[in-house]
């Protein structure tokens, strides 16, 4: 279970973050979506330890994590997995290296096995055969299948996704929004999406926060965001800009 | 005045996170699982492929050392005392501090660049989420290979050095090789070359800490990583210039007989 409590945070004058609190269930299927630069990706980064609050709290199964060091995080971490906005994958080492990294420094596992779960893996993400290409050599959208691949190799139990479809066309889009959907139910994770593509959103979540000035403005299902008479929700879904408010 | 006290905190600041740096370093390399395929790669990269400019800065300066010491000593008529000359700088002073600036414009900027690349493209904190810290996978191998690649690299620049020297010496100042090389030997001793050794082996664990350092804490964008790595050759190459002279008085005095 993870849990934010009143968490707190500003970039020098700028607050990003102004009191967020929010509980998600083991097993859960939760996108937090959000203008552009509201904080979502910070949010991200506080639930999975690679940021400090200001104030708050954030809760892994029980634990706080906010005043572990860094060795402490390292355990909570190996819980989590982490699909990144740009993939991030480490330019020096093949797919394969990639995808079986945490494996082979857990050491739990013979060469044979973790050559067999990165095969499996990267069927699961449909990019069997890959293994020995360098990240460099591939597109945008197998970059992002293969960081998917990377956070899902080692089974964690919470898989975070910052902006997955960014970048991406709607075919390709749409395929990784299938991945997600597909980990989600076979590996039966907890799953946190960071978007503003409404599209994705849609399919992928089962519970929607909507972040507003640093604060969750609306917690609900996707039917409830969508159908919702709320003027600002309603701009944003159907993406109508507020000139007054954008000061355009 | 607010100004210079905000500059002034953020230097002191910078140490203090420098600091941390080496003591989390110096931790990793203590108690934390080692990296041997990691740790090798470094040493190939840091050592095997700087030989090239250790070797030539290691001869051209034996030589030009060599060239000047005859002009020199040539006025007191002490000329055959040149490759005696050459040989003590090159064992103490210029071998490891020249080899040193040499690698730390090539591999410790290309370890800045590295690192800062991957902090700019969110690479760190992958390594971060995938239960790795970064200093175990990262850091700690650099600094243990730089500071054992730095020990051979100077013991080649000082061969070659002194080679160079010699040729000098003999073949075009026409001084006897017998001379030469007793005089070499007689005031050459051991102290001079464990001097140079040691020094070296500091000068690698500042080099790659400082790189390494700069690169972490880079600013974001092309530009941040360029700064980034420019500030860390001008950090290491000043650092090392200091650090010669505290460490000739320590070392030096206490390895003298």
């Amino acid at each position: 279970m993870i849990e934010t409590r009143n968490l707190k945070k500003s970039f020098g004058s700028q607050k990003v973050l102004d009191g967020i609190s929010f509980r998600i269930t083991e097993g859960e299927s939760v996108v937090i979506i959000g203008g552009s630069g509201c904080g979502k990706s910070v949010l991200l980064k506080h639930i999975i330890g690679l940021m400090t609050p200001d104030a708050g709290d954030v809760l892994i199964d029980g634990q706080s994590i906010v005043n572990m060091n860094e060795r402490e995080l390292i355990r909570v971490r190996s819980k989590f997995g982490m699909l990144f906005q740009s993939a991030a994958l480490f330019d020096s080492l093949t797919v394969a290296e990639n995808i079986g990294f945490v494996l082979r420094r857990q050491g739990e596992m013979s060469d044979a096995e973790i050559a067999e779960r990165v095969a499996e893996t990267l069927e699961m993400v449909e990019l069997p055969g890959t293994e020995k290409k360098k990240p460099a050599e591939l597109s945008g959208g197998m970059r992002k299948r293969v960081g998917l691949a990377r956070a899902i190799a080692y089974r964690p139990s919470i898989v975070v996704y910052d902006e997955p479809t960014t970048g991406l066309d709607p075919i390709v889009s749409d395929a990784i929004d299938q991945l997600i959907i597909r980990v989600s139910e076979r590996l039966k994770v907890t799953s946190i999406v960071v978007t503003h593509d409404t599209r994705s959103m849609r399919r992928v979540g089962k519970r929607i926060l909507y972040m507003r000035n640093g604060k969750v403005y609306v917690d609900g299902t996707p039917e409830e965001i969508f159908n919702s008479a709320d003027p600002i929700v309603s701009r944003f879904v159907n993406g109508i800009a507020d000139l007054k408010e954008h000061n355009f | 005045m607010n100004a210079v006290l905000r500059r002034a905190w953020g230097q002191i600041e910078e140490v203090g996170q420098y600091a941390i740096l080496c003591w989390e370093t110096f931790l990793s390399l203590l108690k934390e699982k080692k990296y041997w395929s990691e740790i090798l790669h470094q040493i190939y990269f840091i050592g095997v492929k700087s030989q090239s400019v250790v070797i030539i800065t290691g001869a051209f300066t034996g030589m030009v050392l060599a060239a000047q010491a005859y002009i020199q000593f040539g006025r007191v008529h002490m000329e055959t005392g040149t490759l005696a000359l050459v040989s003590v700088s090159m064992c103490s002073e210029l071998g490891p501090v020249l080899s040193a600036l040499m690698v730390s414009g090539r591999a410790g900027a290309a370890m800045a660049a590295e690192l800062g690349t991957m902090r700019v493209t969110e690479q760190i904190d992958a390594l971060r989420t995938l239960a790795t810290h970064p200093v175990d996978y990262l850091i700690a191998p650099r600094v243990l290979a730089t500071s054992i690649a730095m020990p051979l690299l100077t013991a080649i620049a000082i061969v070659v050095g002194i080679g160079g020297g010699y040729v000098v010496t003999v073949y075009v100042f026409h001084i006897d090789k017998v001379y030469a090389w007793a005089n070499m030997i007689k005031y050459s001793s051991n102290h001079h070359v464990w001097n140079g050794l040691i020094k070296s082996a500091f000068f690698g664990v500042i080099i790659s800490t400082v790189s390494a350092f700069k690169g972490l804490n880079c600013p974001q964008g092309a530009e941040g990583v360029g700064k980034a790595t420019t500030e860390a050759v001008v950090a290491a190459s000043i650092s090392i210039l200091i650090s010669n002279f505290f460490l000739t008085m320590s070392i030096g005095r206490w390895l003298a007989p």
